[in-house]
């Protein structure tokens, strides 16, 4: 077992006890709750008389549901205004602050947890939502839970976990030109495969990491969980300290950042800590990559040819078969020039404010390919309204991208923004099953936002690196 | 249900109710477009629906549409019950339609996963003494059945057949600690200590 890491620190720090099952209670520094699993867990409280017990440590938002055009209430899905209205009633009832449309606050529960101060390093953090190993990046220990967890967090703060092995996963060596997290952790999830972090918590390290600034680190941490690791985390240093210093919560509590400092300093991984696991990549030889299939595991470099079934491992080989021809693509080629219909700019893995200017530094001065439907779906209204500030906005809308309200939008299609028939998508988000962004012959092609940029301009699959020479000359 | 206590199942005695076929899945447990709900409260009554009702929502032929088994709190089904999607919708379903054990060949194992977090007992038996039960059931529908989950029995008219309870499922139920809830409602002092030690957590904002 793994001593000394992150993981075992805060682990020991927030344990109760050892409960009759033989699972650990832990205590839940912060609960974070959307419209889309809480309302049962409420019910099942309801029923049992029971209260929220720490609705201090709640904090509500609502994005699944959320439509991106218009907002007016109530909405036209009957059943998303019903969830919305559930999520009100709930809120108002426990008195958990709520960060609704009218707070100018709403976004999607990962963009806004951070960016309000909420997450922070040494904290134990849960939500119903499986992307919430995205909090890891600060050093929190942080991952997704079902509905009956989500009535336990509520009724007595703690949920009953077994304890998982630590994989440390060091990144060496300097990113290249157009080579962002996201390429870093598509990477990962290709050698390890979807599985291969089942019964894993994964420390990002190394050097690579180390220079990422924190929406990097969130959008690696973020998909953690497609490669089966129920969480992941960066070690919090200068750069997290800096990050959480600037928000409203500390700007507005400068005595409590310097109190929390010492605990964030003492929880960081050992030297001499112990893992269960260590595995290296070297940062310094990677390229864009995008996926050519309906796993995120299924990638590819930019310039490298998709691989033929027959290569793979005996147990992938059915499911890339599947998948190619789900896709339409032919082993040998390389996804450079694969037509797109729409290229999504979104989702809790890549709709931060850097995530836009890297890809807005593109998009300047050019055009929309005719045939691509594209646009921007900020991660929250904070980011939107910075965005706005900066000229973005201004510079996606002449090119020819639809600027949205911030939401979760076309990453699972809940609301009215999916794919149609067998369009093909250029997405910055994080699962390109099938059926995922809202149409089961929809095509998901995962890349990181300047990519998505330079699809859209280009109507395909497009190495940025390319235009970014033709841009400059 | 008290909150401060998790009542123990050591048994469970009540009706019975079959219902036959394998691999009934979580779908026609409760169809999907139920699921579109805030709260689990009224799932009861979609228990089966496809299966119950026809498209003009007029009742069909169904064990749960029958006078006889009104009432019943033991389920007798055959192989793989509960197979398909894992929505906790499905147990709840049939919790709240009135059942408190299910008598079965074999569980889908998330399945009975959910039951237990239900508090409700998935005991199996091979499929000669599960059809002897659904036949019993069927021609005494107002006489209990007892499920006895301590002893791995199930005791009808006057026939006691053994049946299997997986071990750490009748640890949970007979050692009442099946509800992570309860289990954890009861350690609020403890918890309290925890977040009390945490610089985070600031003094004072404790309900
Ligand atoms: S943006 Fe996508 S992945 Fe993230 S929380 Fe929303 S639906 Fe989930």
């Amino acid at each position: 077992m793994s001593e000394g890491t992150l993981y075992d620190e805060v682990w020991d720090r927030h344990k109760v006890t050892t409960l009759p099952t033989g699972q650990d209670q832990l205590f839940i520094g912060l609960h974070l709750i959307h419209e889309v699993t809480s309302p049962q867990a409420f019910g099942m409280l309801r029923e049992r008389d029971l209260q929220v017990a720490y609705p201090e440590l709640t904090h509500a938002t609502v994005d699944h549901i959320v439509p991106t055009a218009d907002q007016s209430r109530p909405y036209s899905d009957d059943a998303a205004e019903e969830m919305m209205a559930e999520l009100e009633a709930n809120v108002r009832e426990a008195g958990i602050d709520f960060s609704d449309p009218a707070s100018g606050d709403q976004g999607i529960v990962h963009v806004v947890g951070p960016e309000q101060g909420l997450t922070q390093p040494g904290k134990t953090i849960v939500c119903g939502d499986s992307h919430t190993s995205t909090h890891g990046a600060f050093g929190a220990l942080a991952f997704g839970i079902g509905t009956s967890q989500i009535r336990d967090v509520l009724a007595t703060g703690t949920v009953a976990m077994e304890k998982q092995q630590v994989r440390k996963i060091e990144v060496t060596g300097e990113l290249g030109e157009g080579v962002e997290a996201k390429d870093v952790i598509l990477e990962i999830i290709r050698q390890l495969g979807t599985e291969g972090g089942v019964g894993y918590v994964y420390e990002y390290a190394g050097e690579a990491i180390e220079n990422l600034s924190m929406e990097g680190r969130m959008s690696i941490c973020n998909m953690s969980i497609e490669g089966g690791a129920r969480a992941g985390y960066v070690n919090p240093d200068e750069t997290t300290y800096e990050w959480l210093e600037a928000t409203d919560y500390f700007q507005a509590n400068p005595e409590r950042f310097e109190e929390l400092k010492p605990y964030w300093e003492s929880i960081r991984s050992d030297e001499t800590a112990t893992y269960d696991d260590v595995v290296t990549i070297d940062g310094s030889s990677l390229e864009p990559v995008v996926t050519w299939g309906t796993t995120p595991a299924q990638g590819v470099g930019i310039s490298e040819p998709i691989p033929s079934p027959d290569d793979l491992p005996a147990d992938k080989q059915e499911t890339a078969r599947r998948a190619q021809e789900h896709m339409r693509v032919e082993p040998g080629e390389t996804m450079e020039g694969y037509e797109i219909d729409v290229a999504f700019l979104g989702s809790c893995t890549n709709a931060r404010l850097p995530d836009l200017r890297r890809a807005a530094a593109i998009v300047e001065g050019r055009e929309v390919h005719p045939d691509v439907r594209a646009m921007v779906v900020p991660g929250s209204q904070r980011v939107q309204r910075a965005a706005e500030d900066e000229g973005l906005k201004a510079i996606f809308e002449d090119a020819g991208f639809e600027w949205r309200n911030a939401g979760c939008s076309m990453c699972l299609g809940m609301n009215e923004d999916q794919l149609e028939g067998d369009e093909a998508c250029a997405s910055s988000s994080n699962r390109n099953f099938i059926g995922r962004q809202g149409s089961k012959d929809g095509r998901t092609i995962l890349m990181n936002p300047q990519m998505v940029a330079a699809a859209a301009l280009e109507g395909s699959v497009t190495d940025v690196r390319d235009l970014k020479e033709v841009t400059t000359v | 249900m008290t909150t401060d206590e998790i009542p123990a199942v050591e048994s469970v005695s009540g009706t019975g109710v079959p219902i036959r076929g394998n691999d009934i899945d979580t779908d026609q447990i409760i169809p999907a477009r139920f699921m579109k709900v805030v709260t689990f409260d009224g799932l009861g009554e979609f228990a089966f629906f496809d299966l119950r009702f026809d498209e003009n929502d007029d009742p069909k032929a169904h064990p749960f549409n029958d006078e006889r088994f009104q009432g019943a709190s033991v389920l007798a089904v055959n192989a793989n019950f509960g197979c398909g999607s894992s929505r906790e919708h499905a147990p709840q379903a049939l919790l709240r339609w009135g059942i408190d054990a299910i008598i079965g060949e074999s569980f889908a194992e998330i399945f009975a996963g959910n039951c237990l977090a239900l508090g409700i007992p998935t005991v199996t038996a091979d499929s000669e003494t599960v059809e002897t039960i659904q036949e019993w059931v069927e021609a005494n529908p107002d006489d209990e059945i007892d499920v006895d989950v301590a002893a791995e029995t199930v005791t009808y008219g006057g026939t006691t057949a053994d049946v299997t309870v997986d071990d750490a499922q009748r640890k949970a139920l007979v050692d009442g600690v099946w509800d992570t809830t309860a289990l954890m409602k009861a350690n609020a002092g403890e918890v309290q200590k925890t977040a009390a030690s945490l610089p985070y957590v600031e003094d004072g904002e404790r309900a």
